[in-house]
């Protein structure tokens, strides 16, 4: 079968999917099955929760394709992600309809208390999902080809182009900050109420949201594997290694790396959009260039290049975060640095690493046998 | 008109050296900083000829490989491949795809992959991206790496990481790598650094064999090697050609004695 081929050699590849699946199907028995009261019953909250995860890690996925395998560190991955969320939360604005505080039909709230007269342009047409569902892909898709196109040809690498899209991720912040912009400015978007005329606040629709998450994070993987297994992936790990070698042998480098950047970027916006109903807000914060040092960092200490290293990582330290945060909020941003600096110096490979070195030295063989 | 001349008339694909000459590089000039690399640089390649380029360091040797494969822009001058092809105009995989392949000072083979890998990434043929994402290797192609390994003497090695290659085995891959690229000229940069004698031989065996099919272009320093393969010697010095000719002829010159071979 296609997906037994595209995970033939990716035995992390093929224990996360078998996992993803068995919780795919476990926590929906546990939160709807199991009543309330039971202990085994798993609360609705949690389940948003772990749809949350499950989005970020799609986000890590995508950053771990093109700075693991095509070498080109994003430090601006978080704007992506972003954009698709609001391209979803402008959707989800519309169909609040006249349900607002101000109960205007036709215009959101914060568009009334700012005195505006009608609809901007750039919000037409996100009455209708399917639309949003398309800007939810080209809207990120569209600046990562531009944004890719005019940095690739001049051949802006290493920590230049990593600065130049942090400013990218900041200038956004920024212009999102300001409610001219006509984007909900610091407060963002919120108050949503339901999707596809289902409620946001039930426990199904809530259901269906982290199913779907979990459904895109297994499209997106074997999207992703599919393209690393490929000659053009082979050819993406070339540009990595050898870049010029590689002009040289007469492929048009900065083609591959927008391709590859705009396929990341439009991966990005899809993990934002499943973020957004599950969260109930966005705003200019995930923006913050903070945010696309996480997604990094959530890939370095999962394993750089092995893309189920991402969805690890993303998974141990958002859930290292939230119990943390909630135990000592102040300390957790120092964890974090420290976890970044003692991965980047002991575990270069990261977890993904240190299991393929177990393995390579047989100990869970000989733990097994023993 | 030589009477191979009218079996060279130019096709799709193929450079057109109905003239004989295959490359054509006149007054060029490149400076760095103020510092002449090139200095009025004239030199014609013969369509199928086997040519050795001499000269102590800093001669300009690696400067006008980078011009010709489209690394560096020059000054002024003019660079062409046959009669058609303007060089100075095509970008680095243009150059590859006109038909120019390069091997490096240093070899540089893409290390992460397998040896047979290397071969696959360096072929000839379509290399767009949506192409490449599709791409299988055809019944012609795998006959074509199967073949290449056994010229290079690398078939055991078929599934090896290239990175874990000796230096001499790199250097073998990376002529191999310009073998699958079916240039119709090679640009040979040292092949012979850090090889044994045995290699050595081998490498200019695999080299004379080469050219007559190919235009072969070698950069070397090693000058009994030099002696063993090449017919036409070019000195350069200072930027510019110092002396052409046989590799006596260039031996007895007067002027190259002084600047290179008497040191």
């Amino acid at each position: 079968m296609f997906i037994t081929r595209i995970l033939q050699n990716d035995r992390g590849g093929q224990i996360m999917l078998a996992v993803l699946a068995l919780v795919l199907v476990l926590v929906p028995v546990l939160n709807l099955l199991v009543p309330e009261g039971n202990f085994l019953h798993m609360p609705t909250y949690l389940v948003t929760l772990l749809g949350k995860y499950l989005t970020y890690a799609l986000l890590a996925v995508a950053v771990d394709l093109v700075w693991g395998y095509l070498g080109i560190l994003s430090l601006g991955h978080g704007a992506f992600f972003a954009l698709g969320g609001y391209a979803m939360g402008m959707y989800l604005m519309r169909q609040i309809g006249d349900r607002g505080v101000y109960g205007n039909a036709n215009l959101p709230d914060f568009m009334v208390f700012l005195n505006w007269k009608e609809l901007p342009w750039f919000w037409q047409g996100f009455d209708m999902f399917w639309f949003a569902m398309l800007m939810v892909l080209l809207v990120p898709g569209l600046l990562a080809f531009v944004f890719g196109w005019l940095a690739f040809r001049s051949r802006v690498t290493g920590v230049y182009l990593s600065i130049i899209t942090q400013a990218l991720t900041y200038a956004l912040l920024l212009a999102f900050f300001r409610n001219e912009m006509g984007f909900g400015g610091n407060n963002g978007l919120t108050d949503f109420k339901d999707i596809l005329g289902f409620s946001l606040q039930s426990d199904n629709t809530r259901m269906t949201l982290f199913v779907l998450s979990g459904l895109a994070l297994a499209g997106g993987y074997l999207l992703c594997r599919y393209i690393i297994n490929s000659k053009l992936g082979r050819i993406v790990v070339a540009i990595r290694d050898a870049e010029s070698r590689t002009r040289f042998v007469g492929y048009r480098v900065e083609h591959y790396k927008v391709w590859v950047f705009t396929v990341s970027a439009m991966l990005a916006g899809v993990a934002g959009a499943l973020y957004v109903p599950q969260v109930g807000i966005i705003n200019p914060g995930e923006f913050s260039p903070l945010n696309s040092i996480e997604i990094v960092i959530w890939v370095a200490i999962g394993g750089r290049a092995t893309l189920y290293g991402a969805v690890l990582g993303a998974i141990l330290v958002n859930y290292a975060k939230t119990v943390f945060t909630g135990l000592m909020p102040e300390s957790w941003i120092f964890m974090l640095g420290a976890l970044f600096v003692l991965v980047t110096l002991y575990l270069p490979q990261g977890l993904a690493g240190l299991v393929q070195q177990f393995q390579a030295k047989g100990w869970l063989q000989r733990r097994a046998a023993a | 008109m030589s009477e191979g001349a009218h079996l060279r008339q130019p096709e799709a694909g193929q450079p057109d050296a109905s003239h004989k000459a295959i490359l054509y590089l006149e007054g060029l000039n490149v400076s760095f900083d103020g510092f002449k690399a090139i200095n009025d640089l004239t030199l014609y390649i013969d369509s199928g000829e086997l040519r050795c380029i001499i000269g102590p360091n800093g001669a300009g040797k690696t400067t006008m490989m980078d011009i010709i494969t489209g690394k560096t822009r020059p000054n002024s001058g003019q660079a062409w491949f046959g009669q058609t092809v303007d060089l100075l105009k095509l970008s680095e995989p243009e150059i590859a795809n006109a038909g120019i392949g390069r091997k490096f000072q240093k070899p540089t083979v893409f290390e992460s992959h397998s040896v047979a890998e290397n071969l696959e990434l360096a072929m000839h043929g379509n290399k767009s991206v949506w192409y490449s994402l599709r791409a299988r290797l055809s019944g012609e192609q795998q006959a074509l790496i199967d073949a290449t390994l056994h010229t290079i003497g690398l078939t055991d090695h078929y599934h090896q990481q290239a990175g874990a290659l000796s230096h001499g085995q790199k250097q073998w891959l990376e002529i191999g790598m310009l073998l699958v690229q079916k240039p119709h000229l090679l640009l040979v940069d040292e092949p012979v650094a850090g090889m044994t004698h045995q290699e050595m031989e081998r490498t200019a065996e695999l080299l004379t064999s080469l050219a007559g099919k190919h235009s072969v272009v070698v950069v070397e320093h090693d000058m009994d090697f030099v002696r063993s393969i090449a017919n036409k010697v070019t000195v350069l010095h200072q930027g510019s050609v110092l002396a052409e000719g046989t590799m006596d002829d260039v031996q007895n010159d007067q002027r190259v004695i002084e600047v290179y071979l008497g040191e």
